[in-house]
């Protein structure tokens, strides 16, 4: 392995972090379905049963909630699971061994047991997957206590996020776009780094209005802003959230108390979701610095259509755009 | 339960306490006066749990009275190192692997439970309330032993309504896939709250669900504690030596209501409790004993005041037991507590500061 970086999709820099983690630790198995000689529907586990084993990679019966469950029992006796649920949406079954099991064990047990664990799995629309496969869950996990919620956008942050989960005491949920697996590479550094769960990164800075968003959402969110500041010199500055939980409320706050304008925008449903979380922290802390009302850019509240409906669903660049040119007007 | 299908079931002792087989290896006189103890401090915890949620003093509880015999079987075959995975009815397995009673007091009082009062780790998870997925967890631990090359089996308790979720399912088939080390006990007492075990499979027996997953599926008299140690171990060793788990149907019988909160009147019928009344799992091992000639009903008369001595001396130890504090519900989340919750936390504390000035 050459020690200059690489330039890698998401779907490697996941590969590679796995791969680190699992060489330093041999308590980590990977467990999932078509995850060991296929490396998983969208191989993001690619070479790692070859390299470690099927003790330690191996594929499970198409169980969704039996995944999650012996997961929940292997992390309790001391082992630590990546377990990937094929396609976020298929999660629903899992329900209760993710809130009632998995994010309370600690607190039922009175941190005699923990569940140091990883479910990762693919969510997001935009590739024409079948009905079912593209639903972004994220704000069913916000109102789950006891789970960490973490949406990469990047190689870089992929990698380095997903190692943050795996060292991390306790369970964290996953969630990889599908979109954004091979959309672009970028830069990863080939040895070990850590990016702390439950902060933000300012991808962009700028004066006149912040943008709230994670995931998909963050290229889309570049391009409007790119869109924007070249037609009226507006100066934009872009968060991207990474984890939904913790939220890293400092961030918000600090930004927008300093443009005093935001938008948010995410491809999950609207109500009750991450923008209302966002909306609600801006109220409670920057009410006084804001110009003006706080705007949203999501997906409507109904299901996720089905594919050929799916490009009218999800936020696109000119939505947020005229969210933009609005929220930037006296 | 029709009374031909109790022949079938694996028996030593016959309900009236007769020997039908010999009493299994390693066994003495003394380990059965031993356990016939156990049965009454497990009945005993229960009866005392309901009499403390009749006071308003304890949460809602699940009475385990005629399931001794099954639940002394569970805990007793396993050694220190094995795991205790059951549901909210095994709590006798637990004490029978030596869970403190105080520790079982303690959550019924409406906490958490108390790590200090458990003690050295007894490798039980805290009993499960929502059906089934204990036993995912429990099939999890064993494929970790497994994969740890630990000699470590995990017995799993389950309920005859709870058979019919899906994780039940999954967990065997699990299970029989990754050959984990595990034993399941399906503790079969003929009711799940209202639903008799009838309307949960249309199978001879539930255990017939064992072809399915590849196992071995065993049926036991589950009042008889001689039948149910034996077959237990047998599958213990089985797990221990690599050999894959077994399933068994374990047949007994719920003397009381489902819960503190159920009136089973409602739905059983009176004769069919008589019926079960004679086929108490202490009254058959009480009667042998007397067989044997080292027991008498001057000893039991004693015994049972004993024990209540016992029970109560276990319920003082857990009400007398530090609370976890009113802002309790933030300890244990996460390892470390997130920027919102510390701040949630405090506010809390200053709205309890509140109500005392307030008071």
């Amino acid at each position: 392995m050459t020690l200059t970086a690489t330039k890698l999709t998401i779907i490697e820099a996941l590969n590679q972090a796995m791969a680190t983690e699992m060489e330093r630790d041999e308590r980590i198995v990977i467990l999932g379905e078509d995850i060991g000689k296929n490396g998983g529907v969208f191989r993001v586990t690619d070479g790692l049963q070859a390299r470690f084993g099927e003790t330690r990679v191996f594929d499970t019966p198409l169980a969704e909630s039996g995944i999650i469950g012996t997961s929940v029992g292997m992390a309790i006796n001391g082992l630590r699971p990546i377990a990937e649920i094929q396609f976020a949406g298929f999660m629903f079954v899992a329900m209760n061994q993710l809130v009632s099991q998995a994010a309370r064990i600690r607190s039922r047990s009175a941190g005699m047991y923990h569940c140091p664990m990883v479910i990762r799995a693919p969510y997001g629309g935009g590739v024409r997957t079948p009905e079912m496969h593209s639903d972004s869950m994220e704000g069913v996990f916000l109102q789950t206590p006891g789970l960490k919620v973490v949406l990469p956008s990047s190689p870089y942050d992929a990698k380095g996020l997903l190692i943050s989960a795996i060292e991390d005491p306790d369970p964290v949920i996953f969630l990889e776009n599908i979109k954004l697996y091979r959309s672009f590479k970028q830069e990863v550094p080939p040895e070990r780094y850590t990016i702390p769960l439950g902060q933000a990164a300012t991808i962009q800075e700028g004066s006149d209005i912040t943008v709230i968003t994670y995931g998909a959402m963050v290229p889309v969110c570049q391009q409007a802003a790119r869109k924007v500041q070249e037609e009226g010199g507006a100066s934009i500055e872009i968060i991207d959230l990474r984890t939904i939980w913790p939220m890293d409320e400092e961030a918000i706050i600090r930004s927008v108390t300093k443009t005093g304008r935001a938008i948010v925008v995410h491809e999950a449903p609207m109500a009750g979701g991450v923008s209302s979380e966002v909306v609600s922290i801006i109220n409670d802390n920057c009410l006084y610095s804001l110009l003006k009302p706080v705007a949203r850019v999501t997906g409507y509240d109904t299901p996720f259509p089905s594919p050929g409906l799916e490009d009218n669903y999800i936020p696109t660049v000119s939505r947020v755009v005229k969210a933009l040119r609005q929220t930037l007007e006296d | 339960m029709r009374n031909d299908e109790l022949e079938t079931p694996y028996q030593i002792m016959d309900p009236a306490g007769k020997l039908l087989g010999n009493i299994p290896e390693g066994l003495s006189n003394q380990k059965l006066l031993e356990w016939y103890r156990l049965m009454w401090e497990i009945r005993g915890f229960s009866n005392k749990t309901v009499a403390l949620q009749r006071q308003g003093r304890s949460t809602t509880w699940g009475p385990l009275n005629g399931q001794e015999a099954t639940a002394i079987g569970m805990g007793a075959v396993l050694q220190p190192q094995d795991w205790l995975v059951g549901s909210y009815r095994d709590t006798g397995a637990y004490i029978t692997k030596g869970y403190p009673m105080a520790a079982l007091f303690y959550y019924t009082r409406g906490f958490s439970i108390a790590p200090e009062l458990i003690g050295p780790d007894r490798n039980c998870l805290p009993y499960q309330i929502v059906l089934a997925t204990q036993t995912l967890h429990g099939v999890g631990i064993a494929m970790a032993s497994r994969i740890k090359k630990e000699n470590a089996v995990t017995m799993i308790g389950v309920g005859d309504g709870a058979s019919s979720e899906g994780d039940f399912n999954e967990a065997l088939n699990f299970a029989g896939v990754f050959k984990a080390p595990a034993v399941i006990v399906l503790v079969n007492n003929g009711w799940a709250i209202s639903t008799p075990r009838s309307h949960q499979s249309a199978a001879r027996y539930l255990m017939d669900r064992a072809v399915g997953f590849g196992m071995p599926g065993i049926l036991v008299d589950g009042n008889d504690v001689l039948a149910c140690y034996s077959v237990m171990k047998e599958a213990v060793e089985r797990a221990r030596h690599g050999e894959g788990p077994t399933l068994i149907e374990a047949i007994t019988y719920r003397h009381g209501a489902h819960t503190t909160a159920d009136d089973p009147t409602r739905y059983r019928d009176a004769k069919e409790v008589e019926y079960w009344m004679h086929r108490d799992p202490t009254l058959r091992l009480k009667n042998y004993l007397i067989e044997q000639g080292v027991w008498s009903e001057e000893k039991d008369k004693q015994l049972l005041e004993d024990v209540e001595k016992y029970v109560n001396e276990q319920a003082d130890i857990a009400y007398n037991h530090p609370t976890p504090g009113p802002d309790g519900m933030f300890n244990n989340v996460f390892e470390k507590l997130t920027p919102r919750m510390l701040k949630q936390r405090e506010e809390l504390r200053r709205e309890l500061n509140l109500e005392a000035e307030v008071k």
